[in-house]
């Protein structure tokens, strides 16, 4: 498949990708090489793994990076507790007792474990690895180059496929090169006018047209205005869902209604003030 | 090495190589690795349409925002043959952001080698600089500089002692909320993973308690130094305190404020550290004029804080309030940050000075959002901010 056949299938699946990044999603599968994703939130970063999975017939393996992650949770952990057992069942007529509660058995498999032991090549997503701090950044660069794992009491583990594996990123720190050399890398802006038509099409066919355009063009305006948080995909996606359901057909035709769906798209008290009833109708007679 | 002009015969290896080094100039980290993976892809695409090899080798190449965002251009000046000439002209003479700050810098410093400059130590005092053990500070000690004003100190040794109060400082602050665990001796959680294993001697019973608890970890922290003409007298001390927070600790971000805000965390870091704190004093002294410190917290706030300012940050402000920009906009900023959970410290050397209020219209604006508000005219004065700024 080239890039323009994952592309279109990826909107086939509901993703609507510009170019760049279905490129950058092709070249990640072709050559086996980590894709890390930055961009504003609600961008649709995560959702771009979650269509990746979809469009392959796979398993989206995540892993949310939070701070102070660590490889417990992220890696392998043994199980504690059926070892204490074991040791005290098996004590008295087993010497090699160490080499059998350090093994398989007694392994508890965490997300990336489990990406590497798939018999078919999973999507692995880590999602925000600049919210975890750079001891855990180093613990991935041997996952994200060899695709394997080592494990002090096990040896290494290599993976049996490997899998397509993407990172995003807010800008929360700067991620070390180390990472960044590793990986392939798109940049996701807010998708212009005609993408997010699109989108919004291929998430809502049924969406009269005339309507959808208007509900593009509100939140196209609203990105332009100083808030604190700008409004993402998934506002626009609920906003329209939000709209549909109270059957307006028309944004002009009734404010205070609309006035009222905006909490899908503003989401902090200061951004709600900035949008009062007035602004709210220039921006629809604007995007009409 | 320049933007390649093809030779005639040239292979498309050739081509990529003498691009990687057309990026290199450009402020690009393209190395073999790159080159490696950039050909790889180039089996993966039609090479012929260069549309496609754009996305390709922005994918492989550019990692970054601003990298990913300048790509195109330098694309195009290097591979399409029409614009090559006019884009070369505007791409060559600014490699990277850096590299074009410090020379606006030293353009801004060439007709300006008059008076003020801070006698920088080649070496900042590496010698004596270990904090003492407990993130204690000693400053308070050495009394014969401890009490003066800090416009009069600017001595090489003066500078060192600010630097090491500065190292101390940092030390203190730590942040004490972690969810990752470290063996210890005292802790609150049981180690098991070390307890299973320490227990087959004992038939499997967990005789010994190995336990671990949370570590600190430090806390990001956000400098905002004004070196407007009030403040320039203080420039040179606060820059090498500055200096000193962003050497021991790695999560320092430092910014100077005229009229503009600039970041100079990189150039405060690292071994030729100490000229370019000669260099940036040298510049807080060419720029006289007012300060605009309300549009640069707001900048601040805008575009860095975005991202960067968080829960775990402390944003030190140094400055005596005297701002050419209505009062509002500080406390505006200010607000932002807060929400953000950052906390903020706010050191005013005139605040050391007998009967001080904050009359300056943004000081007055600024009080109600400072979590400490200091004097720091003296060493003293910092060396005393520590039991304040342990206890965030």
């Amino acid at each position: 498949m080239d890039w323009k056949g994952l592309q279109r299938e990826l909107a086939a699946h509901g993703y609507v990708a510009g170019d760049d990044l279905a490129m950058a999603l092709h070249l990640t599968v072709a050559l086996g090489k980590p894709l890390l994703l930055e961009g504003a939130a609600g961008v649709g970063k995560t959702q771009i793994a979650k269509t990746l999975a979809e469009t392959f017939s796979t398993k989206l393996i995540r892993l949310q990076c939070y701070e102070g992650l660590d490889a417990a949770h992220a890696i392998y952990e043994w199980n504690y507790q059926r070892q204490l057992l074991a040791i005290r069942a098996q004590a008295d007529h087993d010497s090699a007792i160490e080499d059998r509660i350090f093994s398989e058995k007694y392994l508890l498999e965490r997300p990336l474990l489990q990406a590497l032991r798939q018999a078919k090549p999973p999507v692995l997503l880590i999602d925000e690895v600049d919210r975890a701090d750079e001891e855990f950044e180093a613990y991935l660069l041997e996952i994200l180059s060899d695709y394997q794992i080592t494990i002090p009491e096990l040896g290494t583990i290599v993976a049996t496929t490997k899998p397509h594996v993407i990172l995003t990123a807010n800008g929360t720190r700067d991620l070390s090169d180390a990472l960044r050399r590793r990986c392939l890398y798109a940049f996701v802006e807010y998708p212009d006018r005609k993408t997010e038509l699109a989108i919004l099409h291929a998430r809502q066919p049924d969406l009269p047209s005339r309507l959808a355009e208007q509900i593009v063009g509100v939140v196209q305006a609203l990105r332009k205005e100083d808030l604190e948080k700008k409004p993402g995909v998934a506002e626009t996606l609920d906003w329209a869902a939000a709209i549909s359901g109270l059957s307006i057909n028309d944004l002009a035709d009734d404010p205070d209604a609309v006035q009222a769906t905006l909490v899908c798209l503003l989401k902090t008290q200061a951004d709600r003030a900035m949008v009062p009833i007035e602004v709210q109708q220039r921006l629809v007679g604007k995007a009409a | 090495m320049r933007a390649a002009r093809f030779p005639e015969r040239s292979t498309i290896a050739e081509r990529l190589a003498g691009f990687l080094a057309h990026l290199r100039v450009n402020g690009f980290a393209t190395g073999l690795g790159e080159y490696e993976t950039a050909m790889r892809a180039l089996g993966e695409i039609d090479p012929i349409r260069p549309s496609e090899m754009r996305s390709a080798f922005a994918a492989v190449l550019a990692s970054g925002e601003d990298r990913y965002r300048r790509f195109g251009d330098l694309f195009d000046a290097y591979w399409l043959d029409h614009r090559r000439m006019r884009e070369r002209q505007q791409a060559m003479p600014a490699p990277n952001q850096e590299r074009r700050h410090t020379t606006l810098l030293e353009q801004s410093l060439a007709g300006n080698n008059g008076g003020g400059v801070v006698d920088a130590p080649d070496n900042a005092g590496d010698g004596e600089a270990k904090s003492s053990g407990e993130g204690r500070l000693a400053g308070v000690r050495t009394e014969q500089i401890s009490k003066i004003d800090l416009r009069n100190l600017v001595s090489s040794r003066d500078l060192a002692e600010a630097q090491r109060i500065a190292r101390d400082l940092a030390a203190a602050m730590r942040d004490r909320r972690s969810r990752r665990r470290k063996a210890a001796r005292r802790g609150a959680m049981l180690d098991l993973r070390r307890m299973a294993r320490r227990s087959i001697a004992h038939g499997g019973e967990p005789f010994e308690l190995l336990r671990k608890r949370r570590p600190d970890r430090p806390v990001n922290i956000v400098a905002v130094l004004d070196v407007s003409g009030s403040m320039s007298v203080y420039a040179g001390v606060f820059l090498a305190f500055l200096r000193g927070l962003s050497a021991v600790h790695t999560r320092t971000e430092t910014f100077l404020v005229h009229t503009r805000l600039v970041r100079v965390t990189e150039a405060l870091r690292g071994d030729e550290g100490m000229a370019a704190l000669g260099r940036m004093s040298l510049m807080a002294n060419g720029f006289g004029g007012g300060t605009k410190l309300g549009s640069a917290l707001c900048a601040l706030a805008e575009q860095y804080g975005r991202n960067a300012v968080n829960g775990r940050t402390v944003l030190i402000v140094l400055s005596d309030g005297y701002d050419t920009d209505p009062p509002e906009l500080v406390a505006r900023a200010l607000a932002r940050l807060k929400k953000r959970g950052a906390r903020i410290v706010w050191l005013n050397p005139l605040k050391g000075w007998a009967g001080y209020e904050p009359v300056a219209r943004a000081m007055a604006a600024a009080m109600p959002h400072l979590d400490h508000f200091a004097a720091a005219n003296t060493l003293d004065a910092l060396a005393a901010l520590e039991p304040h700024l342990s206890r965030f």
